[in-house]
């Protein structure tokens, strides 16, 4: 069971990496943390796409010297998953960080405690 | 025109309301308001023919993007249960742009106006594609941009509940994302395809060998955890109000009568298509969603009792409603998942009807959604009492409203699951949350046509406002009044599924 985790560490520290992304996420109060931490897990998912992705001695599918073997060659698609996970994330945190910026002008501090707590006593019920 | 090229339809969906986010953006606000509602009827009249389409051929159809044969390329697929739902999802966002539109332009920066219908179109692109993608990662990428719409439609009314909101909203968001994506990585590197059919095929293989059992049930399990927390599932129901009850109405409606069911479809076809509904009844993923979804039914009613507020109240039998819908995938069968499958279509037309008549009974009591303030709403402004009444009925399970026929569906489910133990505890469940059901609906009732003794009387002349209620009230009765034929659909639907 060890030694599968020794082989295969890549894709354990992927893992590793997801949970401390995700409890970041989770238990952090302040929110650039809680950002973070969701950049870390994402991250941990594409390292683990990608190191499945890549297998030991193949190249990348571009065809050189005429070898059209597929075994010659990795799968591009793992690759463009990532890559499309990477946009995703970007995405998402550009507006993360706009939110947790409209919400600091407001309220002018990041713990999410505390806005909580100063958004109960606004007088905003319709 | 021949039948084939309504083949091409689903597709035409997703793309023209993608398309039509970024003109929006270009155009005035009134005509950005106008086009939208316009692509809404063309898009109800292209699923519709869709919906026709394989109703009458009896069989589903594959649109395959680009040519690239089955285990390459993208897919769309459409049979009766996609093209129904999809047409519930497309009447329910047309009723609720409509319907809100007052508040749209009361809640929202006039230079923003335009912006916000940019985003209800991405959403029903993303809601569309979600329906009718064949591919899991597409189904990914669609699950992002429907979250990233569905927090901006929120933070478009900027007062600092709704931010806060839309953090905490988009927090509980990421948190499944991530793990939705997980869970397709180890579904993709067990399968090694990323198209339904394959997929399945793939893992029907390693289910007879017994190989990667481990790795398929992880990673079915970390997608099914991010898509009920994504979806509002009874632990982490918390965000639900604060984000329905501030966003402006049309936002509540959408957010809470088609996004979070989407997410519920989307896990529902994954379930079907990707894991196989014979291997997916084997795990005890099962039971875990059936035991979740009675416990929400339960604590979403309790919540919605204890609430003051209009529309917190609402929010949290919203709460209630989710679990109903995982109780009827939890009990399994054909018939849980037709009743399952029902009542995303009954709650979606009830509680957009709800989270549109709360804030016109506001209105007139002094802009307030507190109780106490409520008093004689219903008398005061006679249209939105009635729907609100409807919708209200529909929900505790009155006959002959939509509400009622998916409880019956779901009992009847119980029943059929052959579990004793099954059977006694959603029936229990079922019981205890029709009774609170009953006591929050029916006190709001009585609250709001309580007399009161300012005389103001309001008549809702809007057109704009009369015809998406009247829609969504005929919708909710022909669900009630037909059931039998929607059940039908739905079966027919799923046997295309698997």
């Amino acid at each position: 069971m060890l030694s599968n985790l020794v082989i295969n560490y890549e894709e354990a520290v992927a893992i590793v990496l997801f949970g401390i992304g995700f409890t970041t996420l989770l238990f952090q109060r302040n929110l650039v943390r809680k950002l973070i931490g969701m950049n870390i897990m994402d991250t941990g998912t594409f390292l683990f796409l990608a190191s499945m992705g890549f297998i030991n001695g193949r190249k990348a599918p571009i065809v050189v010297n005429g070898v059209q073997d597929t075994a010659a060659y990795i799968n591009p698609i793992p690759a463009s998953l990532v890559l499309t996970g990477i946009v995703v994330s970007v995405s998402v945190t550009a507006i993360m960080l706009s939110l947790t910026v409209r919400l600091y002008h407001r309220y002018h501090t990041l713990q999410l405690d505390d806005i909580y707590v100063l958004s109960k006593h606004q007088t905003e019920d319709r | 025109m021949t039948n084939s090229f309504i083949t091409n339809f689903p597709l035409f969906t997703i793309v023209l309301s993608l398309f039509s986010g970024p003109l929006c953006y270009m155009l005035k606000r009134r005509m950005a308001r106008y086009w939208t509602i316009g692509l809404e009827c063309g898009l109800i009249a292209m699923v519709s023919a869709v919906l026709w389409y394989t109703m009458t051929t009896g069989s589903s159809f594959t649109y395959v993007m680009g040519e690239f044969p089955a285990p390459w390329g993208n897919e769309i697929r459409a049979g009766v249960l996609e093209a129904l739902i999809a047409l519930v999802f497309l009447l329910v966002m047309l009723s609720s742009v409509i319907g809100g539109s007052k508040y749209i332009d009361i809640d929202i920066d006039e230079s923003k106006i335009n912006l916000y219908y940019t985003l209800i179109n991405l959403m029903t692109a993303a809601l569309m594609a979600m329906v009718w993608t064949n591919d899991i990662f597409t189904g990914y990428v669609f699950l992002e941009i429907l979250t990233l719409t569905s927090c901006g439609i929120l933070i478009v009314r900027e007062i600092g509940r709704t931010t806060l909101a839309a953090v905490r909203y988009m927090i509980m968001n990421l948190l499944g994302s991530g793990l939705f994506l997980l869970g397709v990585v180890l579904l993709y590197d067990v399968t090694g395809n990323l198209l339904m059919v394959p997929m399945q095929e793939e893992i029907a293989k390693l289910i007879t060998n017994s190989q990667n059992m481990m790795a398929i049930t992880m990673g079915l399990g970390i997608l099914t955890i991010g898509l009920c927390i994504k979806s509002g599932l009874f632990p982490f129901h918390y965000w639900m109000p604060d984000t329905y009850g501030w966003a402006t109405p049309t936002s509540g409606a959408v957010l809470s009568s088609l996004v979070s069911k989407c997410y519920i479809f989307l896990l529902f076809k994954i379930y079907y298509r990707v894991i196989g509904i014979e291997v997916f009844e084997q795990l005890p993923i099962r039971n875990i969603l059936l035991v979740l979804g009675l416990m929400g039914m339960v604590a979403g009613s309790v919540s919605a009792m204890r609430a003051n507020n209009i529309n917190r109240m609402v929010a949290f039998s919203s709460a209630a409603q989710i679990g109903y819908i995982y109780m009827g995938i939890g009990i399994g069968g054909k018939v849980g998942y037709t009743a399952a499958m029902f009542h995303v279509m009954a709650h979606a037309v009830t509680k957009s009807t709800l989270f549109l008549t709360t804030p016109r009974l506001s209105d007139v009591s002094g802009g307030s959604l507190l109780f106490r303030n409520l008093q004689g709403s219903g008398i005061r402004d006679r249209a939105a009492g009635v729907y609100f009444s409807v919708a209200s009925l529909s929900m505790i399970g009155i006959p002959i409203f939509a509400g009622f026929s998916s409880k019956l569906l779901f009992a009847e489910a119980a029943v059929d699951s052959g579990s004793m133990t099954k059977m006694v505890l959603v029936m229990i469940a079922l019981a205890l949350s029709s009774m609170l059901n009953a006591i929050y609906f029916i006190r709001t009732m009585i609250r709001i046509y309580q007399p009161d003794t300012t005389g103001i009387r309001v008549s809702a002349k809007r057109v704009s406002y009369q015809i998406p209620m009247i829609i969504l009230t005929v919708m909710n009765l022909a669900l009630g009044l037909f059931s039998w034929y929607f059940a039908g659909m739905i079966e027919q639907g799923l046997s295309m599924f698997g």
